[in-house]
């Protein structure tokens, strides 16, 4: 078991640290950060913007691999290197992925349970009218982007604040600036955000959760429960939805990729400063830096998740602890 | 998005027979979602490759007595700012969307089925080394390295094919990997070994029938994510970008406007949402058709 795990973390380490260096000289190679420098107006001497860059090791003057050796010798230490703006990454990388958390922790879980629970019941009342408005509805989300579901949720709340006269929802950011609105106001900007996600989640986990609750419909354990003297719902409820679980508790980990990327589109158009708008910026912005500190917490992240994964899968599946 | 070190949860190899031929268009056209799919399918295509030859402006016209106007006879789905004709800007992207969608399921599919194939029938050292390239591949934040490259990829949206290709095969290389490795100790693939059959042999002619129904759905569903994944990127300005035209430059440049001009942002985003559906749909029918063990639908 110990050896498991320990070869287990090795391989994740020699993946992150594979992975963000393959990125990292990708963006150091393909970004341009010295059109940033040149940019500015007064136009500064070729000399100065050499210099700066250099401080800020991402001149394309210096050689790729010790430009690269710089930043891995950096990143080993706990330094991400600084942003264009001579700033250091760090600190503004866990503010940032703060913010995507507080967007995101709510609209997954919420939108997770919310799936499940349509998923189950789809598939107890499979092929009714329930279980195909459900169904409907999950493949109505599944086919919109999440930028044009979140366009659309504008739409619809402006619709909504024009006819009442009032402004319920808000969606510019994370709070209106200058405005004394206290925690009921960062609440109606958290509102439309968070819908998005719920949403795109519940789909996900609704057409996840029905597909798995069909197959334990028919299960052995779910008769024998029913005659045992439960009812159908209660048979379906403890015996039938607690085994279908299972899978989903592993897939709740494994989607955490894709939570990402949806973030990164829901940040971006509510205009909140979360990691996602900033990844976004800083490529367009050609920071070398923050970009592969975003990829190396990605990777992180992405396989943690996967960790999270395996043990819930332990914790849940009697068989998996058996077998170890 | 799966992770290294645990199986695929939804992967299970296909056992049953595959189903083929008359029969298996026989069973998707019993399915109705199956159908709508493929109708609304066939008149996308329609309108984005007939569409441009029936309307009177062309995508790189500028009509500057008509700036912003709403949709009408001369322009059918309105004018953008600069006075550029909406249909066309749209049936353009669709056109792209499509072309997009299609190349790059085909080819991550057949780039999964080799990889997949080779690394659980070869086994040993291939085996480990393909797994590596792909769990490194599902580590890499797909998105990042696109977005990184984009001002690349921009220029020439072609490119946007083997791109997008590449971050999609990893998921369905594992199962099929899976898939393949227990098929090869089955009877009909120990006696062809037995007679001499070549490995690339057994592989095109007893593995990869077998593979089918797994490789058709997972490519159908490639089709949706693609395109979703390519207007994505132009969406941001990492894509296809302006002069040129995607549905999601289209998307970008209407969303902020949608109240005032709903006609500069609704009809793209309908027609992707379409294609999107329309894929989806397709592919769910032919999953409950190619698949008896599946849970869902007719039985």
């Amino acid at each position: 078991m110990a050896g498991f795990l320990v070869r287990r973390s090795l391989h994740g380490a020699v993946l992150v640290a594979l992975a963000a260096s393959l990125t990292y000289l990708l963006a150091a190679s393909a970004l341009r950060p010295r059109a940033h420098f040149e940019q500015r107006n007064p136009r500064p001497p070729a000399a100065v913007v050499d210099a700066e860059l250099t401080a800020l090791n991402l001149n394309d003057r210096t050689p790729l691999l010790r430009r690269y050796a710089v930043w891995a010798g950096g990143v080993l230490r706990g330094d991400f290197g600084r942003t264009l703006a001579g700033e250091p990454v760090a600190p503004e990388l866990w503010r940032r992925a703060l913010v995507s958390l507080r967007l995101l922790a709510v609209g997954t879980v919420l939108g997770a349970v919310l799936g499940v629970l349509a998923g189950a019941y789809a598939a107890a009342r499979r092929h009714r009218p329930a279980d195909r408005l459900i169904t409907v509805g999950s493949f109505a989300v599944l086919s919109t982007p999440v930028f044009v579901l979140a366009v659309l949720l504008q739409l619809g709340a402006e619709r909504i604040n024009q006819i009442t006269g009032v402004r319920i929802f808000e969606w510019a950011g994370e709070y209106t600036p200058g405005a004394a609105e206290g925690a009921l106001g960062r609440l109606r900007h958290l509102v439309l955000p968070t819908l998005t996600v719920v949403l795109v989640q519940a789909a996900v986990f609704g057409r996840y959760q029905r597909h798995l609750m069909l197959d334990v419909l028919d299960a052995d354990f779910v008769r024998t429960a029913m005659a045992r003297g439960l009812t159908r719902r209660q048979a379906l409820v403890r015996h039938g939805l607690r085994t279908a679980l299972v899978p989903t508790a592993t897939y709740f980990a494994y989607t955490f990729g894709f939570v990402l990327l949806g973030a990164m589109f829901t940040e971006k158009i509510f205009g909140w400063h979360g990691m996602g708008e900033w990844l976004i910026d800083s490529v367009h912005r050609g920071d070398v830096n923050a970009v592969a500190a975003v990829a190396l917490l990605a990777a992180v992240l992405v396989l943690l998740a996967g960790a999270a994964a395996d043990i819930a899968h332990a914790i849940l599946d009697p068989r998996v602890r058996a077998g170890r | 998005m799966t992770v290294p070190g645990a199986s695929d949860p939804s992967g299970a190899p296909p056992e049953a027979m595959p189903v083929r031929g008359p029969a298996l268009t026989r069973r998707l056209l019993a399915q109705p979602r199956a159908v709508l799919g493929l109708a609304l399918l066939t008149g996308l295509f329609l309108l984005a490759f007939a569409g441009p030859h029936l309307a009177r402006w062309d995508w790189q016209q500028t009509d500057f007595t008509a700036l912003r106007e709403p949709p009408s006879a001369e322009h059918w789905f309105g004018t953008t700012a600069s006075g550029r004709d909406v249909f066309a800007l749209t049936v353009r992207g669709l056109q792209k969307s499509l072309l997009i969608g299609l190349s790059v399921a085909v080819l991550s599919t057949g780039l999964a089925a080799l990889v997949g194939m080779v690394a659980g029938y070869a086994g040993g050292w291939a085996d480990r080394v393909l797994m590596g390239v792909t769990d490194l591949l599902l580590v890499l934040p797909a998105f990042l390295v696109l977005a990184v490259l984009g001002p690349t990829l921009g220029s020439a949206w072609p490119l946007l094919v083997p791109a997008l290709a590449a971050f999609m095969w990893m998921v369905t290389a594992r199962m099929v990997r899976q898939a393949t490795i227990s098929l090869k100790e089955r009877e009909f693939v120990l006696a062809a070994r037995c007679m001499g059959v070549s490995p690339a042999r057994v592989l095109v002619r007893h593995l990869l029938p077998n593979l089918g129904s797994l490789l058709i759905i997972d490519g159908t569903l490639h089709v949706g994510a693609a395109v979703i994944a390519e207007s994505g990127l132009s969406y941001f300005g990492f894509g296809v970008r302006p002069p040129d035209s995607s549905l999601g430059t289209v998307i970008a440049e209407g969303a902020a406007a949608a109240t005032t001009f709903p006609w500069l942002f609704g009809f793209a985003a309908a027609l992707l949402v379409l294609l999107v559906l329309a894929v989806n749909l397709v592919g769910d029918g032919l999953r409950d058709a190619l698949d008896p063990t599946g849970g869902g639908g007719v039985r």
